[in-house]
């Protein structure tokens, strides 16, 4: 099966990817599949597919990120759209033009997909509803982040080979986490076992209804674990509001030697980026090949983006928005 | 020559302050109501109304609304907000001082009550502020408001963060029998909270207020109450958990009183669903669980009254992203068809119900209003208790549209609403 042939099973029928939760089994190992046919392809010499000729994709951005930016630019580029970046300056917020003025605008310029960042959680709904092309989450506030839990899926299954059965710790700032939320739902759906370690401040309100072992200690908590996903803790958090200091934090929620040591031999090691080093993760542990799996993460980004591309391509643009 | 009787025949009377809901008539002349019974005797110059066998009351006196006047009258007017009321059966609205100007003085006291007086279909009474712009800081001059015609004083939605302000204000208002309204909520475990604090709020990734924020700061002002003696009106309880609370504190004699939204006992933190910011309020919607003891609450008399907290907010601030977008809905018109689902669906006694809204305020405020008795305004509604209606916020009269009802399903409808012997609603036109 080449890059360049249609999907093997049903169409995808959603028009936007907001978020894990909408995705059934199906449809997301269907993606997983496609991205990994879509892997080999990023690494030849000529990258460029048809697939998305003559349609237009949006990069719009409240908050800043190079990387996932980035790599939906690139993906966008690969399948043949034309692909523009807004990157929409806090100052014109505080202007008083909200997201929905912005929405209209480009709607009015007829966009096939927008892809949103916001700071707000379920701006990317709220999008939806207003715009009549097809919608995809980079990241709403702490909701979800559907994309990234996409990517860590396919990381883990050119790692391992297989998801189920996987014991992954995710731990860190749940709290604020949207690639946590979207990897408990992701993960949990794909047969993996979830394990989140954080302090009880770092973790969300009823919790334990998630379907997730729980821990506070990180020692028991990386028991065994094949998978130790770390997350970004804002410096901001770690000055007496959330947890007492960076070093403290290292010290009880950094991951190290000592505490990987006692995950399973063949452990590996994931991170969303941007990193803290030497304050979530040691760099040794970020930087060893046969441990860390950050950079494979990366290459799996652009690869499941053109896999949602091209499902939501599939689906007929710019038709009526829901309620505009 | 007299004023005209009229002589309401062939109603279902519904009065809490007798514990009558039966057949019944209603003779009103001028502004006050002469007589009621199963059969009243009249003149022949009377004008017949035939109730058509509908149910009679006494109009809703709501003691928690708010609209932007003065200030921002594109959210509400004191107009529009007498309209929107008297379609929905209120024929007495406590105003809450947290206008763009605060109403925290006398002159403002009797600007709001002379011009709902010009203005306003519905009775307008003025809540005062219960500190200086409702800063928090100093106490206001609640003996001049009171004098001027302040029904209660409160800080609206803003906590009053410091305890010995909270026990000034209390024990200053007390000298003056004064009624102090709190909205319990503590202000730094509440900060930055968009919803009820859960399993939903976590999963929506949305900040959390827990129930505990609420049940802190009534625990508070009920000591309060104690210590000071002052009369305390815990307003738009949310939780569950304070219900022993309040329970407690009228067990034990305290002049402790509590008040419900209408949202709070007809719906829940799932009504949010995928970032509805028209479900969004203050005090967040909770649980089920939460909402059921509500119920039980009015019940039990736990919770005396039942407010709308009407609070119109236009589009513009409810069209944004979920922690952007305001807090509150416009709700004078649903009060009383949303109320009547607990009727509907056996879960309180229409008495009770109506009390809730009429009588047991009126006790609250020493009001002579919210009953059907000789001598009493004759402020009555007449309802169709069973009307459907399918509730579509486009038609609202209010200036702001924001309910979280659109589109559902409400049973019973006002059809004349009276005040002061005076039509001031018909259905029909």
């Amino acid at each position: 099966m080449s890059p360049d042939s249609p999907p093997p099973r049903a169409p995808f029928t959603k028009r936007h990817l907001l978020q894990i939760g909408d995705l059934n089994r199906l449809e997301a190992l269907e993606l997983i599949e496609r991205a990994e046919v879509f892997l080999p392809f990023t690494q030849a010499r000529e990258k460029k597919l048809s697939t998305l000729k003559g349609r237009t994709l949006v990069n719009l951005f409240f908050e800043n990120s190079t990387r996932t930016q980035a790599s939906f630019e690139l993906a966008g580029k690969r399948m043949s759209a034309d692909t523009v970046n807004m990157a929409v300056k806090s100052s014109s917020v505080s202007k008083g033009e909200t997201l929905l003025d912005t929405a209209a605008t480009l709607n009015a310029m007829g966009p096939d997909i927008l892809v949103l960042r916001h700071a707000a959680s379920g701006a990317a709904q709220l999008l939806a509803r207003k715009v009549s092309c097809s919608v995809i989450n980079a990241g709403d506030g702490t909701h979800e982040h559907p994309t990234q839990a996409l990517l860590d899926a396919l990381t883990l299954k050119r790692s391992f080979g297989h998801i189920e059965g996987l014991v992954v710790a995710i731990c860190g700032d749940v709290l604020h986490s949207r690639v946590a939320r979207s990897n408990v739902i992701l993960l949990s759906m794909l047969g993996a076992r979830v394990r989140l370690i954080a302090p009880p401040t770092l973790m969300p309100a009823d919790v334990d209804r998630w379907g997730c072992e729980i821990y506070h200690n990180m020692l028991e908590g990386l028991q065994g674990v094949d998978v130790v996903m770390m997350l970004r803790l804002q410096l901001e958090r770690m000055d007496g509001a959330y947890v007492p200091s960076a070093r403290e934090y290292f010290r009880f929620y950094g991951l190290d030697a000592r505490k990987l040591a006692v995950a399973a031999p063949h452990v590996k090691v994931m991170h969303p980026g941007p990193m803290n080093r030497g304050v979530e993760i040691d760099s040794d542990i970020a930087d060893d090949p046969r441990v860390s799996l950050i950079v494979d993460q990366v290459e799996s980004g652009v690869a499941v983006r053109m896999a949602v591309l091209e499902a939501l391509a599939s689906h007929g643009a710019n038709e009526e928005a829901d309620d505009v | 020559m007299s004023e005209p009787l009229y002589h309401f025949i062939n109603a279902r009377l519904v009065d809490p302050a007798t514990q009558f809901d039966g057949p019944g008539e209603v003779l009103i002349q001028g502004e006050v109501i002469l007589a009621s019974g199963p059969q009243v005797a009249s003149s022949s110059e009377a004008i017949i109304i035939n109730c058509d066998g509908h149910a009679l009351m006494p109009g809703l006196i709501d003691l928690h609304v708010s609209t932007g006047e003065p200030g921002e009258e594109q959210r509400e007017s004191l107009s529009t907000a007498g309209k929107a009321a008297v379609a929905g059966g209120v024929t007495t609205m406590v105003l809450q001082p947290d206008t763009q100007t605060v109403i925290d003085d006398a002159a403002l006291v009797d600007f709001i009550t002379r011009r709902g007086r010009d203005r306003s279909l519905a009775r307008v009474l003025a809540a005062g502020a219960l500190t200086v712009g409702l800063k928090g800081e100093r106490i206001a001059e609640l003996g001049l408001m009171a004098d001027a015609g302040a029904v209660l004083f409160t800080n609206s939605d803003r906590p009053i963060v410091s305890t010995r302000i909270m026990q000034r204000c209390m024990s200053y208002a007390s000298a003056f029998d004064a009624l102090v309204a709190s909205r319990p909520q503590d202000a730094f475990l509440s900060e930055g909270g968009m919803m009820n604090m859960g399993e939903l709020a976590s999963r929506l990734g949305l900040a959390g207020i827990s129930s505990a924020a609420e049940t802190i700061a009534a625990n508070r002002d009920i000591q309060l109450a104690e210590l000071t003696g002052a009369k305390l009106l815990l307003d738009m309880i949310s939780s569950e958990a304070t219900l022993p609370r309040i329970a407690a504190a009228k067990a034990q004699g305290l002049d402790v009183t509590a008040s419900v939204s209408v949202h709070h006992l007809t719906l829940n933190e799932n009504d949010l669903g995928d970032y509805r910011t028209f479900a969004k309020l203050s005090p967040p919607l909770r649980s089920e669980q939460d909402r059921l003891a509500l119920i039980e609450g009015v019940k039990s008399g736990i919770l005396d009254v039942i407010v709308s907290g009407h609070d119109p907010r236009p589009a513009e601030e409810k069209r944004l992203p979920f922690d952007e977008a305001a807090f509150g809905a416009s709700a004078l018109e649903t009060l009383l068809p949303a109320a009547l689902i607990l009727y509907h669906e056996g879960l309180i006694e229409l008495l009770d119900l109506v009390r809730a809204m009429t009588l047991a305020p009126a006790q609250i405020l020493g009001l002579p209003q919210g009953r059907i008795a000789a001598g009493a305004p004759a402020d009555l509604i007449l309802v169709d208790l069973g009307f459907p209606i399918r509730f579509d916020a486009s038609r609202m009269i209010s200036k702001s549209r924001n309910s979280p009802y659109d589109g559902r399903t409400l049973q019973g409808k006002v059809l004349t609403t009276w005040v002061g012997g005076k039509k001031v609603f018909s259905a029909l036109d």
